[in-house]
């Protein structure tokens, strides 16, 4: 006798992912989703798509979604949260979208207490214009604007947005998370829960950073691209928790 | 109703309130600031939510977000801050949400100057965002008309499913007047709300509020589904006010305060036996092109005035189909003329014109 031991989860649509071959969005997607069924938000949550490659995730995700302007998400989440309070809302962005052009809104948003949740994916560079300097591209990284590396006296350090972010008062719950192996997959969900709990209890801003991959872009395999993230961008930017306010009050 | 004393910004704030406006971002700009002040103090007497936004860009893209979520929104802002609402504006013609967008409009360009101006006439009709879009847009010249079409501006973005832009200079915002905030409107059937984005709640299929469209296949359908939209709006909408029309040899072309000066010089014009009459678009889009078509045939010269180097003369030249001469009064920088400046201009013109 047969039984079912893996499916898709309800949080997705069985739309088609657009990510490249090996591209670690499709692993965040899932774990959002995952998320969203096992707390029972589907019905209750309103996504926004930012600008980037995670541009056509409304057609993934299995809730209501608006996609919004480059880096303007927190500030359309913000719409949305302040006249629907009883509703999950949710922005998912990469780092060109939340660490660069869009820096004013998520800092602000942060500010404010924003009772929202942001999916924040680093894969330090700009993968769907092709694979430009990022504002996280790693010191000495070769991009298509960066060709001799990344250098400090010309382009300033590389951003750690949740460092920065966890130095607001406004900020309920900031943890950065890889899934470059099965462990992290594993934590990083765990995080993504603890965020949205977060959002349900009223308690403010959460955000996730995620420290994902580009393997077109980076000129590698697959498993190359997560042993690069594993060995490069997780020293620089350290996993864990950034912000609790939960812990805090104890 | 009685008639309440207001200052401008502070009656616009409330006919926002009157017109059902439900949530209000904005970002401090002179000279509109009492707008956004009101609302802070009153928008929850109204149970909407106001909140100001790190900046106009901000403010805007909370307008997109609170429209998708389907709750009646507005901003205000002043020409520069405009400027930089134009992307969200875009986005909202491409995603088809409404929404009700306050120009108090000041001198420019840059940084400008403080005082009125219709100097964002065009940014205010050809969309300073990016696209194949347009805006309706009212150019109000008194408060009590002012607060009259904010009202109607909530039910007309919705019924369009479109922004409306609300366009008035400096000195509307500041100056008082009686106005009656309650005055009766025509009812209009607003469609069903069956796009916002405000969760499923387990009752109706997901929704997308979005304004790409990666195949051009598809975007062009897009646009032209768009355009039929547009075509409508110039079909219906346009509105204009003829004053003295029927015996005069010259019509003044004017919107806003410029329109209310005009007035004024067409009075001391009549009392020297000068036949002026005015044409005051209400609309800035869609452009009245079609009160040009029926201007009496006493009329032998436009003379448009503005509080501007002259932007809108384009549009009274493609509405002129080139059938009348057309000659130009303008002030700008926040600079307002004495009557006597357009009786001046008048009366030049009509030499030019018996000397040809």
């Amino acid at each position: 006798m047969s039984k079912i031991v893996f499916k898709r989860t309800k949080g997705l649509t069985d739309n088609e992912f657009s990510y490249c071959a090996g591209c670690t969005h499709g692993i965040i997607h899932r774990l959002v989703a995952e998320v969203l069924e096992e707390l029972d938000l589907i019905d209750k949550s309103i996504g926004i798509s930012p600008v980037g490659c995670a541009v056509l995730n409304y057609n993934n995700f299995n809730c209501d979604m608006v996609q919004a302007a480059h880096g303007r998400a927190p500030a359309v989440a913000t719409g949305i949260k302040r006249v629907s309070p009883n509703r999950i809302v949710f922005s998912y962005q990469g780092d060109g979208d939340l660490a660069s052009i869009g820096t004013a809104e998520i800092v602000h948003a942060a500010h404010r207490g924003e009772n929202i949740t942001v999916i924040f994916v680093n894969n330090a560079i700009y993968g769907m214009t092709g694979g430009q300097m990022a504002p996280t591209t790693l010191v000495g990284q070769k991009t298509s604007t960066s060709p001799l590396g990344r250098m400090v006296e010309h382009s300033g350090s590389p951003i750690k947005m949740s460092e920065l972010l966890a130095t607001i008062p406004g900020a309920a719950y900031i943890e950065r998370v890889s899934v470059h192996n099965p462990l992290h997959i594993k934590k990083a969900k765990q995080a993504v829960k603890k965020a949205f709990e977060m959002q349900i209890e009223n308690k403010g801003f959460s955000l996730i950073e995620f420290i994902s991959t580009c393997p077109v872009n980076w000129g590698m395999t697959p498993i190359d691209a997560l042993k690069w993230a594993e060995e490069n961008m997780v020293p620089y930017y350290p996993l864990g928790v950034y912000k609790d306010v939960t812990k805090e009050a104890k | 109703m009685a008639k309440l004393m207001m200052k401008g910004n502070e009656a616009m704030a409330l006919a926002a309130l009157k017109g059902g406006c439900k949530a209000f971002f904005g970002y401090p700009i002179t000279p509109q600031s009492e707008l956004p002040e009101y609302l802070s103090r009153y928008m929850k007497e109204y149970g909407g939510i106001f909140l100001q936004a790190e900046s106009e860009i901000a403010a805007i893209n909370m307008v997109y977000g609170a429209s998708a979520a389907g709750v009646r929104v507005m901003t205000s802002s002043s020409s520069p801050g405009i400027a930089l609402k134009q992307e969200g504006i875009s986005y909202m013609s491409g995603a088809e949400l409404p929404g009700v967008i306050i120009n108090v409009m000041r001198g420019g360009p840059g940084l400008g100057g403080i005082q009125p101006s219709q100097a964002d006439y065009k940014q205010v009709t050809r969309g300073g965002g990016n696209g194949d879009y347009y805006c309706l847009a009212f150019a109000p010249e008194s408060l009590q008309e002012t607060v009259d079409i904010i009202k109607e501006a909530f039910d007309l973005s919705e019924i369009y499913r479109n922004p409306v832009m609300i366009a008035v200079d400096g000195l509307i915002g500041q100056m008082m007047e009686p106005v009656d905030i309650d005055k009766e409107l025509p009812k209009r059937d607003i469609p069903k709300n069956d796009w916002a984005t405000n969760g499923t709640l387990g009752q109706r299929e997901r929704r997308i509020v979005n304004s790409l469209y990666l195949d051009p296949k598809e975007l062009e359908e897009h646009n032209l589904r768009l355009h039929k939209k547009y075509e409508k709006m110039r079909e219906t909408e346009q509105r204009y006010e003829i004053v003295q029309g029927d015996d005069a040899e010259i019509m003044i072309v004017a919107y806003g305060t410029m329109a209310r000066i005009c007035r004024s010089a067409i009075e001391i014009l009549r009392e020297q036996g000068i036949k002026v009459g005015l044409l005051r678009p209400i609309t800035l889009w869609p452009y009245p092109v079609k009160a040009f078509k029926q201007l009496s045939s006493s009329v032998k010269g436009l003379l448009t005035c503005e509080l501007s180097m002259g932007q809108m003369l384009d549009d009274v030249k493609i509405a002129n189909e080139g059938r009348l001469p057309i000659a130009f009064f303008g002030r700008s920088g926040g600079m307002i003329p004495e009557t006597e400046e357009i009786v001046d201009a008048v009366i030049k013109m009509r030499e030019g014109l018996s000397n040809e």
